[in-house]
């Protein structure tokens, strides 16, 4: 299944690794934040409207 | 505005104003640099141009925040605002005053500390004639910078992230003059280059500064 | 019916909450199909052997650092001129993603140039450019979070950005000036005579297409939370009031 990749086995195999982890923690970043914030504004809502 | 530029000049030649302190710093930048890198004549020649260049741009630098925050502090610059003088004139003229007060005594200065490097001989020329066209748009630059951190808390190190990126064309050309200016090549297009960029910096940047002031005081 | 009416926040954060789900699912797929089709199923290029599989992510991030830029300068004068805010934000969104796009580009030709050119970083102008657009990312965030007031901060960052703009072009042609450079010419220009291979072309536009579409999607979510952070803001500083 493997592609041989030769004598650059490290680099493509790296530069993949470092590309994918970066679009990774951005996009996890971006979904941790939005959940969070998302959460943070119901309970303010929630707590204006009971009153 | 002949008004505002003389109150401003006074105000930073007197004590407490930090006239100077960007020579000194432009002067321990060049002393340093040879601990740094070792004595020989030759390494220190051929680096001379660049090193002064980044010398006078740092000690530039440091000195922009004192173009708008005392007056910022002190609510003169609320005054000024609404003064019949327009705001984009008033930038020009601080960012004039500060270049009299910190750019041209570090013009003055290069070529003396040119000696201390072991500037080759007809680089002296173009260093001082490239430093005394750039610097008029690192000023302007500055005051861009410093107009947008005007009333932040802990603006120093925030304006140096945000005025350094701007410098890099100013940098490259000036240098670049200065350089080649040692090296006995032809300098006439980088100069003019960096006249063209003072020029439009000179000519622009004043209504960017403005426009960011009126959102600060707002 | 216009596009100006998704300037309003809760008409923007309808149409994008529609919209998510589906342009997420094609990032992915384009990704995946991309990504897959380009590490699995393409040829070694005769000089660069294997390496020439880090062009499915150098050049699509590359392409979307520049064009995050761009983005950001279109939105930037829109609130300028027209005062959305939902425009302020979507250029604040996007800066974090382009910045991470710069440094996926920086890092994988620096990965790609030490077995190619014998270097991990050469002062060659596209590279030194983009180092400066980085640069110019950190500036532009660091001023967002530094000031308090939201309407302030929008307007100033929005300044920034435009002239930011005009320096950053200056730099790449002043960087020009000043050093020859190692980087070959663009490889998927329309009008150049030697481009690359189709069987390498094919799969870096669904790459590309990947890319875009990500960069879209999450534009759309981290505007969406930048205007439910305001929006919180606002309702706890009128409690405050209250």
């Amino acid at each position: 299944m493997m592609p041989d990749l030769g004598k650059y086995a490290v680099t493509v195999l790296s530069a993949y690794g470092v590309s994918l982890v970066l679009i990774a923690a951005l996009v996890g970043a971006s979904l941790w934040r939005a959940r969070r914030v998302r959460a943070a504004l119901r309970k303010v809502e929630t707590r204006r409207t009971a009153r | 505005m002949r008004a505002l530029l003389w109150r401003d000049l006074r105000l930073a030649v007197r004590a407490g104003g930090g006239f100077g302190l960007g020579l000194a710093f432009f002067l321990i930048v060049t002393v340093l640099v040879p601990f740094a890198v070792g004595p020989q004549t030759g390494r220190l020649a051929s680096i001379a141009p660049g090193i002064l260049w980044l010398g006078a741009l740092l000690a530039c630098l440091l000195s922009l925040d004192r173009i708008f925050a005392l007056d910022f502090e002190d609510g003169s610059l609320d005054l000024l605002a609404t003064a019949p003088l327009p705001l984009e004139g008033v930038v020009a003229v601080k960012a004039l005053a500060h270049w009299f007060t910190t750019g041209l005594p570090l013009v003055a200065a290069a070529p003396a500390l040119g000696v201390l490097l072991s500037l080759p001989g007809p680089g002296f020329f173009w260093l001082f004639l490239s430093l005394l066209i750039g610097t008029p748009a690192l000023s302007v630059i500055g005051a861009f910078g410093a107009a947008l951190t005007v009333g932040l808390k802990r603006g120093g190190l925030l304006m140096s992230l945000l005025v350094l990126p701007l410098y890099v064309p100013t940098l490259i050309f000036g240098a670049e003059a200065a350089r080649r200016g040692a090296e006995g090549l032809a300098v006439e297009t980088p100069l003019m280059l960096l006249g063209g960029i003072s020029a439009g910096a000179l000519a622009l940047l004043p209504f960017a500064s403005a426009a960011v002031l009126r959102v600060s005081l707002r | 019916m216009s596009l100006w009416e998704y300037a309003n926040p809760v008409r923007f954060i309808r149409l994008t909450d529609r919209v998510l789900p589906a342009l997420s699912g094609a990032a992915v797929l384009c990704l995946v199909v991309g990504l897959v089709w380009g590490f699995f199923f393409t040829p070694d290029d005769y000089r660069q052997g294997s390496t020439v599989k880090i062009i499915y992510l150098h050049v699509p991030a590359a392409l979307m650092a520049i064009n995050a830029w761009l983005m950001m300068l279109v939105a930037s004068l829109i609130w300028i001129v027209r005062r959305h805010h939902v425009s302020a934000l979507a250029a604040r969104a996007a800066a974090p993603v382009g910045a991470t796009m710069t440094v996926i580009a920086l890092a994988t030709g620096a990965i790609w140039g030490q077995p190619m050119w014998g270097t991990w970083w050469a002062w060659d102008p596209r590279l030194t450019s983009f180092l400066i657009l980085f640069l110019f990312y950190l500036g532009y965030m660091a001023l967002w979070e530094a000031i308090e007031n939201d309407d302030a901060a929008a307007d100033l960052t929005s300044i920034l950005c435009l002239v930011g703009s005009v320096f950053a072009l200056l730099s790449r042609y002043a960087v020009n000036f000043w050093n020859q450079g190692l980087h070959q010419g663009a490889s998927l220009s329309l009008d150049a005579e030697e481009n690359v291979a189709d069987v390498f072309w094919l799969p870096l536009l669904v790459c590309i297409a990947g890319f875009v579409l990500l960069f879209v999607a999450l534009v759309f979510l981290r505007t969406q939370t930048e205007i439910r952070a305001r929006r919180m803001r606002a309702i706890l500083a009128r409690e405050r009031m209250a």
